[in-house]
């Protein structure tokens, strides 16, 4: 099973741990990952409220150079996936868009690949050989599955599972020993995206979702998206402060978690260079 | 309040909405304001505007009012009003081709920070062919004359290497700036 | 002695979730009279009645009482079981243990079970104190008379002349055809209203079993289910429509112009007229009141000009009589005349505010502008028209408080026209809410919408003339401020009412109205076409504001009804109607007044009394026809002479007595 491999910026980044993991649970998998050569930002939300025309080329240029790896596109952040699954999208359905895109990346894009996302692909693999990797699971790990925005909506154009009660990475979770919790903020927008100029907003959108998970019993959160990650992880310090709380939840990636059941180490996986450190949580498993 | 003349505001926002509805793809009269997208809306709470006003205000020619509000800034894209709207209208969509509307006629109102981050994100972009955070966090704290902002999160990031202060261009940077410069000579000849 | 059975239901938990029914049961079979009492968990299945059977023949029971739910649901049902034991039906007393004692005192369960043996005890009392009833048959007339010739009339008649009874159709107007005929387009199809309705009424014209009045009213009906006698009166029309051939040289020269009723006042007609060129009959009639002849004694020149000598000035109103079995009440509906009371919208002053009817008018190629869009002041099309939903409607300071049902549709249907005869025309609707119940009507409304209708939520407060425009002033109620257009022409879609006479016809007909002035149904959902007077049915508009499609389905219903009533040569008769004591009546005639049935009138009698003489006096007689077994003279009669049987003064006291123990 091989595929073209889009990190995006921020797993070399603030994410690195998103890199870290996804590479070494898909090499254990058998899942070949092949970097996109000089792959470029894909534009994220900038572009898309800049100029529809700019984000679509951006995510194009990658789609075009995927496509020359004659490999579908496997993309484990959320937001990238989305501007990267949305870009295809509409090229498909409208080749007058697809034309004056290729003429401005000036690569040949034919739309022959697709997009996955991470937790699709791992979804569709045999349970059996999932069930094989298994050597350490998470038994009693009360788990809130944070599936946030990007990858479920809009519904028509990401195709994600069921946008309204997903339950992709549940499954996975649970397959991995451990017990998702029923929590209704699942796919809450976090507001990840006003983190820079509207904090104060933010620290509310991410207090609602620390404190439902928490009321749902969650040991710790797990999601599938960077922006996600890193504004419920790191801002978890300034609603404490503004909000008075005593939030602890660690945030992992979906992969870290997987990594931890096939028995990695908390270094191996970038478990260490989280805010709210979930080593703790981790060790109680035994 | 003074009435509004209903048939001078719509016809003056008739040229908007018929721009609006082309860049957007979506029907400005399709939505019947039965307000689920506000009801959904996370951001709602912050808003100068309810998302459903906005689609009104369109409608009755009232644009200006749009284009100047906090709400299409403080709109996350998160689509939840896409997802659910009954009558299958692209919201988000519309809010996207609102901030596009705003920034290209000039008209950000008092939301101006979000519009600043999304251009020196985008700079960053066509300069390097990638986004660098460091470099972006920085720039936006200086021009928004709040140079700690985040600071404490920042350090913590560079002390366990995950942001770093120098750039490197991807090869294909030149062919990055390319797109941009195409794509507003594209839109230019519009 | 009587032998009473009494058989408590547990209707499930109904009855059986609150109360313990064997320990009622066996508190019943303590009450005098009681020979047998048991509970069974649903008394009204079929092993339920089988046992009532079984125990009224093991115990050689007279009488049953069933205590389970309302008479009004299974009265009937044990009726029958009762005749299939052998018993006379009406030896049955039900105890409603349920609507008046489990379903709303479950929170008091001590209480309940208290009401509910009290309840029965008051049941047996009555049912050692019945009599055997015996229902007795009457002659049906198979003939139906249609009151009102609008489309729900039109199709009532058709559908009962079909079925193969004669059809009496009468119509006030000089033609039949109603309001359909004159609307434009109907939604949410869009047919042309005057192409789906001329025929139908051709084909009812010509009908072999219809027999047709126009320009003709009710004046009294006597009589009573089966057997109606209805008085009809043939106003004159000036014109022997024997020897008229509908030539139309007569209206085309007559010098007199009035404003036509049937273009709602916007256009004009003469004093011998048709009221549109596809009337049926097609023939004229003299509108008397305006007749320059009539005024003066001078003109005639309809009837010099008549090619037949059919004008005859000397015509005069004929009274006839007709038997009917039943009759169709299909008289329509009527338009609130906002211009009495809405100074705010101008008390009908500005000639470019105009009527949904008007407008109708307006835009139909048989109108007076031959179908061009045109505003009434001075003939320019109209660029920007605004329409007002609800003018009437849902105002309760101002007009009715119910909402009229159709005025959501037309008007997304005039706004469709407006669009499509004015191009680039901008059209505003105000409204408060927008109701499209209906098949294809919500599509309907959005296409209206599509097209570019501006709906703006929230009423209009005034309009204004300045000069050449009118200005409209309402609110935007999801902006939230209010709102000016500058208007060319104003629809104002008023409310539906009752049509004029409408109490008129109902005291004719002995029905009821209802508290906005429609003629009352028997029931709102189980007998929407039947009235609490037997024999007299309901169809369209005079029933609530209803639209075509919902019009035409209740007047096939209502013939539906009719054709059942008429299979048979004979009906029997509810046995459980008053009934006179003749000695103890003294005449007074208290009991006349109060019958909403007018089945009590004075008789006359030969008395003998041992040591007088014979004497004549007169008496109260119960027509058992028209009877409906209510009780009111039962109340207003002082001697006590009046009962109802079933319900008899002995009777009555005995549950009074057995619920004050």
């Amino acid at each position: 099973m091989r595929y073209a491999y889009y990190s995006g910026c921020t797993l070399h980044a603030t994410a690195r741990e998103f890199d870290l993991s996804t590479r070494a649970v898909c090499s254990r998998l058998g899942i070949e990952l092949e970097e996109i050569p000089d792959w470029n930002c894909c534009g994220a939300t900038a572009a898309h409220a800049t100029s529809h025309l700019l984000s679509v080329a951006l995510a194009a240029r990658n789609l075009a150079l995927a496509e020359t790896q004659e490999a579908d596109l496997l993309v484990p952040c959320a937001a990238c996936y989305h501007r990267l699954v949305t870009a295809r999208k509409e090229m498909s359905e409208n080749p007058h868009l697809r034309e004056r895109v290729v003429r401005i990346i000036g690569r040949e894009y034919r739309g022959r690949i697709g997009v996955r996302s991470l937790l699709e692909v791992l979804d569709h693999l045999d349970p059996e050989r999932l069930a094989a990797g298994v050597v350490r699971p998470l038994r009693g790990l009360k788990v809130a599955c944070y599936y946030g925005c990007l990858l479920v909506r809009p519904p028509a154009v990401t195709g994600f599972d069921d946008p309204e009660q997903p339950q992709v990475m549940d499954r996975l979770m649970r397959q991995w020993g451990a017990e998702p919790v029923d929590w209704g903020y699942k796919t809450e927008c976090c507001g990840a995206g006003q983190g820079f100029s509207n904090e104060p907003v933010v620290l509310k959108l991410v207090r609602d979702i620390l404190a439902t998970a928490s009321r749902a019993g969650a040991d710790c959160l797990v999601c599938a998206c960077t922006l996600c990650q890193s504004n419920l992880d790191a801002r978890q310090g300034h609603v404490n402060r503004v909000y008075g709380s005593d939030f602890r939840l660690p945030v992992m990636y979906f992969t870290q978690l997987i990594g931890v059941g096939m028995g990695m180490e908390a270094r191996e996986l970038g478990l260490d260079s989280l805010f709210v450190d979930p080593r703790p949580v981790i060790r109680a498993l035994g | 309040m003074v009435p509004l003349n209903l048939n001078r505001a719509i016809k003056e926002g008739a040229r908007f909405v018929r721009r609006l509805e082309a860049e957007s793809g979506q029907k400005i009269s399709d939505c019947n304001q039965c307000g689920k997208c506000t009801a959904g809306c996370p951001l709602g709470f912050a808003m100068d505007l309810m998302p459903n006003q906005v689609m009104h205000l369109i409608r009755v020619g009232l644009w200006a009012e749009v284009l100047e509000s906090r709400t299409i800034w403080l709109c996350s894209h998160c689509a939840v009003c896409t997802t659910r709207c009954p009558r299958n209208i692209d919201l988000a969509r519309v809010m996207d081709s609102l901030r596009i509307t705003a920034r290209r006629e000039g008209r950000i109102g008092s939301e101006r920070s979000i519009a600043l981050f999304n251009e020196i994100f985008l700079d960053s972009v066509r300069r390097y062919g990638r986004a660098h955070e460091f470099g972006i966090g920085l720039r936006h704290n200086l021009l928004t004359r709040r140079p700690f902002k985040d600071s404490d999160l920042g350090r913590v990031w560079l002390r366990r290497g995950k942001l770093k202060l120098g750039t490197r261009k991807i090869k294909g940077a030149a062919e990055i700036d390319r797109i941009f410069s195409e794509v507003e000579r594209t839109e230019d000849g519009r | 002695m009587p032998r009473t059975g009494v058989f408590v239901c547990w209707c499930g938990s109904n009855i059986g979730g609150v109360i313990d029914c064997p320990e009622t049961a066996a508190a019943a079979s303590g009450f005098p009279g009681v020979a047998f009492s048991t509970d069974y968990k649903y008394m009204c299945s079929e092993p339920g009645q089988n046992m009532v059977i079984q125990a009224i023949r093991e115990h050689r029971l007279d009488r049953a009482v069933v205590a389970s739910c309302s008479p009004r649901l299974h009265e009937e049902t044990f009726r029958k079981t009762l005749v299939r034991a052998g018993l006379n039906p009406y030896m049955l007393e039900m105890a409603n243990i349920r609507e008046h004692c489990t379903w709303v005192h479950g929170a008091d369960i001590q209480q309940a079970r208290i009401k509910a043996v009290d309840l029965v005890r008051r049941a047996v009392a009555k049912a050692n104190r019945l009599e055997p009833l015996f229902e007795s048959e009457i002659s049906v007339t198979r003939r139906c008379l249609v009151i009102g010739g609008g489309v729900a009339g039109i199709q009532a008649a058709l559908d009962v002349a079909d079925a193969g009874h004669e059809v009496i159709l009468v119509e006030r107007e000089p033609t039949i055809g109603g309001n359909m005929v004159k609307l434009d387009k109907t939604f949410p199809t869009l047919d042309c209203s005057a192409c789906i309705s001329t025929p139908k009424m051709v084909a009812a014209a010509t009908h072999p079993n219809i027999k047709l009045y126009t320009y003709a009213e009710i004046e009294k009906l006597a009589g009573y289910v089966g057997n109606f006698e209805v008085t009809i009166r043939q106003k004159a029309r000036y014109v022997d429509h024997e020897k008229c051939t509908g030539c139309g040289t007569c209206w085309e020269k007559c010098p007199t112009r009035v404003p036509s009723e049937f273009d709602a006042g916007i256009g004009q007609r003469t004093a011998i007229y048709i009221p549109f060129p596809q009337a049926v009959p097609n023939k004229p009639v003299i509108d008397r009141e305006h007749c320059r002849y009539f005024a003066t004694g001078k003109c005639e020149i309809c009837a010099k000009l008549c090619p037949t000598g059919a004008v005859d000035y000397g015509q005069e109103d004929l009274v006839l009589t007709e038997k009917v079995g039943a009759v169709v009440a299909a008289t329509g509906f009527g338009l609130f005349d906002w211009s009495r009371v809405y100074g705010e919208y101008g008390y009908g002053q500005y000639p470019d505010v105009v009527t949904g009817m008007q407008f109708e008018r307006l835009v139909n190629a048989a109108g007076p502008t031959g179908g061009k869009l045109l505003r009434p002041s001075d003939g320019a099309t109209p660029r920007t028209v605004v329409f007002i939903k609800c003018v009437g409607s849902r105002d309760e300071a101002k007009g009715r408080r119910y909402c009229s049902r159709i005025c959501c549709m037309y008007t997304a249907k005039h706004a469709l026209q407006v669009l499509e005869k004015v191009p680039g025309a901008s059209v505003f609707v105000f409204y408060m809410d927008v109701r499209t119940a209906g098949k294809g009507y919500e599509e309907f409304y959005q296409r209206a919408v599509n097209n570019g209708t501006v709906y703006v939520r929230g009423r209009v407060s005034k309009i204004y003339q300045d000069g050449e425009r009118l200005v409209v002033r309402g609110v935007d109620t999801l902006l939230g401020r209010p709102v000016e257009v500058d208007a060319d022409m104003v629809v104002l879609a008023t409310a539906v009412e009752p049509g004029s006479g409408a109490a008129e016809t109902a005291r004719i007909l002995g029905i009821n109205t209802d508290q906005d002035g429609f003629f009352q149904e028997a029931h709102p959902k189980l007998r929407p076409v039947e009235t609490h007077t037997r024999g007299v049915f309901l169809a369209g508009a005079c029933q609530a504001p209803k639209d075509i499609p919902d019009t035409v389905a209740q007047a096939s219903g209502a013939a539906a009804k009719v054709a059942g009533l008429l299979s048979s040569k004979w009906l029997s008769t509810n046995p459980m109607i008053a009934t006179v004591n003749e000695a103890l009546c003294t005449g007074c005639f208290l009991c006349v007044p109060v019958c909403s049935y007018r089945a009590l009138e004075p008789k006359k009698i030969t008395e003998r009394l041992p040591g007088h003489p014979p004497r004549e006096r007169e008496v109260a007689g119960v027509n058992t026809g028209l009877c409906q077994g209510c009780g009111a003279c039962n109340v207003a009669c002082r001697a006590g002479a009046i009962e109802v049987r079933g319900f008899t003064n002995e009777q009555l006291l005995a549950e009074v007595d057995a619920l004050c123990q």
